[in-house]
């Protein structure tokens, strides 16, 4: 399976080593080629409106509309998230409205308050790296919660879309890109709305 | 001893500061000096901005001492923008560090364009809950570094110049020092840790992964969407621009243009349009008209 990894700009480096780990295959897209290419696709950490313009600029913001309504598993982590979510609070930045939730950007604190904490899955334990991260401020009765901290969710799901507040790339915890590479499959949207 | 490499036995903090380098990795990291400009660097895609009094150029040609920035002008760019804010303190200032981490900077640059503060020591960046980028021209330079716990490394470069040649030697030097390192048999290593001045168990780890614990960025004299591209061909993972936007004739086509090159390094036929009709770049000073006295790649110790 060739797992894309958009790399415009962010961490995509570290999700490429994770997905390799796990002894997939694994490559940037940065391309209307690459992302045609692309069974599944992860979205990094990053600065969601340098990606937003990137895509944006050179023509790939439709296509991937196009991909994830079609059911490729897309997984966002951070500015992923962001740019899967479906707006973001007090701002009119353009997202892709992939999971129906609303995000706060830079919501848990600058730099400085950036943090690492465990957090239970079910019966799993995963260690959660939070930098500078997008806040779950509301969600339509379609997401799935898998992971919550404090009041609000971290991990969440809808269809063949998967988000995560943190980054789980970055502590060597694997679990959640084996979740994203194992057990979701492609699901077509139906258009209800 | 241990079998986990140095990173691999470092603390949260540490991992959630180059976590963040990581995050700005395929970027461009602006200089600017009003929120206006930082505004426009925002959208034009930079990935963070550095707030600062005077770009390198006007250091250059103003002399003189160059300190921290006023707070309020920090500030009022911290306000303008959403993206990642970063400042620069003096080499060895402890006191402008703590200063600029009370306001929530998201980096701090310890930097050679200012004046430095202390001529023997940097300040030790571990005690800090910012973290700290600092610039090297060769590998025991970022190691010591790292030593004293920068969560990013930028190459130096000459700054202020729009001249790339020392970017290019700087990377060059570095990415030379790490492929000796690798090629050598290990009863080597702790005599060349002593010729680079580089503490011994980050030359080890580097002996083994074949790159720095801490990202690795360029910074110093990038003018063009090429000269960015060039660093990332030559094994930078993001770019410092300084002086190079905003001494330039159309800021807001050049800092988009620049932001485009460092994604699409290795595709030559975007950069090609990627680099029309952006109007004058800096002029800029040649290396071979700048006297060494002149030069500040070589603060830092």
């Amino acid at each position: 399976m060739a797992v894309g990894i958009l790399a415009l700009q962010g961490g995509f480096d570290a999700h490429r080593k994770t997905v390799e780990s796990l002894g997939f295959e694994a490559f940037s897209v940065r391309s209307a080629e690459e992302l045609e290419r692309a069974e599944r696709l992860i979205i990094p950490g990053g600065e969601s409106t340098v990606m937003t313009r990137l895509l944006r600029r050179f023509g790939l913001l439709t296509l991937l509309r196009e991909r994830i309504a079609a059911g490729m598993p897309v997984f966002g982590t951070c500015a992923g998230m962001i740019l899967l979510s479906s707006g973001v609070a007090g701002s009119d930045q353009e997202t892709l409205g992939a999971i129906d939730i609303e995000v706060a950007r830079n919501a848990y604190g600058r730099q400085s308050e950036s943090f690492e904490t465990p957090l239970n899955w079910g019966d799993r334990v995963l260690s959660a790296l939070f930098i500078r991260a997008p806040r779950i401020t509301c969600r339509g009765k379609g997401v799935e919660v898998l992971v919550s901290f404090e009041d609000a969710p971290v991990l969440v799901r809808q269809g063949s879309c998967l988000a995560a507040s943190f980054h789980p790339e970055l502590t060597g915890y694997k679990g959640v890109h084996r979740y994203f590479l194992n057990e979701m499959d492609s699901e077509p949207r139906t258009n209800e709305e | 001893m241990s079998e986990q490499t140095w990173s691999a036995r470092q603390t949260a903090t540490w991992k959630s500061k180059t976590g963040l380098a990581e995050m700005l990795k395929g970027g461009v990291i602006m200089d600017v000096v009003t929120p206006e400009q930082a505004r426009i660097a925002e959208d034009a895609g930079a990935a963070a901005v550095m707030a600062l009094e005077r770009v390198p150029a006007d250091i250059r040609k103003d002399g003189g001492v160059a300190r921290m920035s006023d707070p309020d002008m920090i500030e009022g760019i911290q306000k303008a923008v959403t993206i990642p804010v970063m400042a620069k303190c003096r080499i060895g200032h402890i006191t402008e560090a703590r200063i600029l981490e009370t306001m929530d900077i998201d980096f701090i640059d310890e930097s050679e364009v200012l004046t430095p503060a202390d001529d023997r020591y940097h300040i030790w960046k571990e005690d800090f809950r910012v973290p700290f980028v600092c610039g090297c021209r060769n590998l025991g330079e970022a190691l010591r570094r790292i030593g004293e716990g920068a969560a990013m490394i930028r190459t130096k470069g000459e700054a202020g110049t729009g001249d790339i040649l020392e970017a290019v030697r700087h990377m060059r030097t570095l990415k030379e020092d790490i492929a000796l390192i690798q090629a050598l048999p290990k009863e080597t290593l702790m005599t060349r840790a002593k010729e680079l001045g580089a503490p011994f168990h980050l030359l080890q780890e580097v002996a083994a992964t074949g790159r720095l614990p801490v990202p690795n960025f360029s910074a110093g004299g990038v003018a063009t969407p090429a000269d960015a591209a060039l660093m990332m061909e030559l094994g930078a993972e993001a770019v410092f621009v300084g002086s190079g936007v905003f001494k330039s004739e159309n800021p807001e086509k050049r800092a988009r243009a620049i932001v485009d090159a460092v994604t699409f390094y290795n595709d030559p036929g975007k950069l090609r349009d990627i680099s029309r009709s952006l109007g004058g770049a800096m002029t800029g000073i040649g290396m071979d008209e700048l006297a060494p006295e002149l030069r500040i790649a070589g603060r830092g110790w």
